[in-house]
């Protein structure tokens, strides 16, 4: 049986088939994340204030991601476009440049951004141990400058077997420069170049920490959100690009052969997909890498 | 911008009918131009300290609802849709600010901590 409506208006729509089915899902997808964007809010609001953490991921790579996927989001209208003017091989080119973009954009989030991440170390000390580690926290001068309290130590841990083992009684941390010279104007506001880990090296003892974890969900409400929105953006991505490989792949051009308006409106569609993707990280990159 | 009409078979109506999506085709390349600007002007204004966080938040929201209005209504083509879709997307907007709305007022729920 032939599929209905994939090219011609049904009559009591107005549309064809295919088009009202994304846009249904688009509007589910919506509630999905917008159920997701409203535990943000809840949870932002709902900390004390100045403890939401501030420039914490990478703020360049991030914009050059943004950057990628608008381009992808360019690149796939212009390939539908193509094949409304019947240029299969422009085409081809376009989709093939949408395919890389989203592999790019999976790569730099999965491979550099998620596990610089998990290799990023925080300690919350206890309230009674912040005047031992002053000189990591300077929470005097915060207090002069009106900046927020600093309850948390950051950097790169070196004994990482520490982490496992309860006979070791301290962590050893290379700051970050926030923590090696915290009385340093400069490390007052978040950079956009962000500062490596620094040489000098911070020994806690374990008694004077609360909690102490690698930058993972459980860290903060935070990294919670940040990596459950950006995860399931990133499976998104990861979805259209799938499905975009389907419609690079030689099947393609039988049914472009057979009917290429009927590739072009698969095209459209799947494309209405990838940009309310691109939509929705208009909003996760600046919530989560810039404010 | 209206989307282009479907390809017509005669050959003259075409040659229109290719004219007409090349001008579309710069359009969409003006917009992805813009979106870029945006992004970089996002960025810049967050290092800007507009007196209050909230303020930043309102601001960077205001350039982010800016570029999200432009890939919906060029990109999505929804400058001009079939009315059947605007109803669709009516529901969704009043579902989920319902939504939004209810979280607000859950907020509501811990005097402790206000």
């Amino acid at each position: 049986m032939e599929i209905p409506y994939t090219i011609s208006n049904r009559p009591d729509t107005g549309l064809w088939n295919a088009k009202i089915g994304i846009w249904l899902f688009l509007a589910s997808e919506v509630m999905l994340f917008g159920g997701l964007f409203s535990a943000y809010i809840f949870l932002r609001i709902d900390s004390p204030p100045g403890m939401w953490p501030h420039g914490l991921l990478n703020v360049p790579v991030g914009t050059m991601n943004t950057a990628i996927l608008i381009i992808s989001s360019v690149t796939v209208v212009l390939a539908w476009a193509s094949l409304k003017m019947r240029k299969y091989n422009a085409y081809w080119w376009y989709m093939l440049a949408t395919i890389i973009c989203g592999l790019i954009f999976l790569t730099v989030k999965l491979a550099y951004e998620w596990p610089q991440k998990f290799d990023h170390f925080g300690i919350y000390i206890k309230t009674e141990a912040l005047g031992k580690y002053e000189q990591y926290l300077g929470n005097e001068y915060a207090a002069e400058k009106g900046l927020a309290p600093r309850l948390e130590i950051t950097g790169h841990l070196h004994n990482r077997a520490a982490l496992k083992d309860p006979n070791i009684k301290e962590y050893e941390v290379a700051l970050d420069p926030l923590n090696a010279d915290p009385t340093n104007a400069e490390m007052d506001r978040p950079h956009f170049w962000p500062h490596p880990a620094t040489e000098k090296i911070a020994t806690i003892e374990k008694e004077d920490v609360q909690y102490a974890t690698m930058f993972e969900p459980r860290h903060s409400a935070y990294f919670a959100s940040y990596f459950t929105i950006t995860g399931l953006h990133g499976l998104h991505v990861l979805g259209g690009v799938l499905v975009f490989i389907y419609m690079w792949l030689p099947v393609s051009k039988r049914l472009y052969q057979r009917n290429p308006e009927h590739l072009a409106n698969r095209v459209e569609v799947s494309g209405l997909f990838w940009h309310f993707v691109d939509l929705i990280w208009i909003f996760v990159f600046p919530l989560f890498y810039l404010l | 911008m209206n989307n282009p009409p479907d390809i017509s078979q005669d050959s003259k109506e075409y040659e229109e009918y290719a004219h007409g999506i090349r001008k579309h085709v710069r359009g969409y390349l003006m917009v992805g131009a813009t979106l870029l600007v945006f992004t970089g002007v996002t960025v810049a204004l967050s290092y800007v300290h507009f007196g209050t966080q909230k303020a930043n938040i309102a601001v960077a929201m205001l350039v982010a609802t800016f570029k999200a209005g432009l890939v919906a209504a060029i990109f999505m083509h929804l400058a001009a849709e079939k009315r059947l879709i605007y109803r669709i997307l009516v529901f969704t907007g009043f579902f989920v600010l319902g939504m939004f709305w209810l979280i607000f007022l859950a907020w509501y729920d811990y005097p402790i901590f206000r």
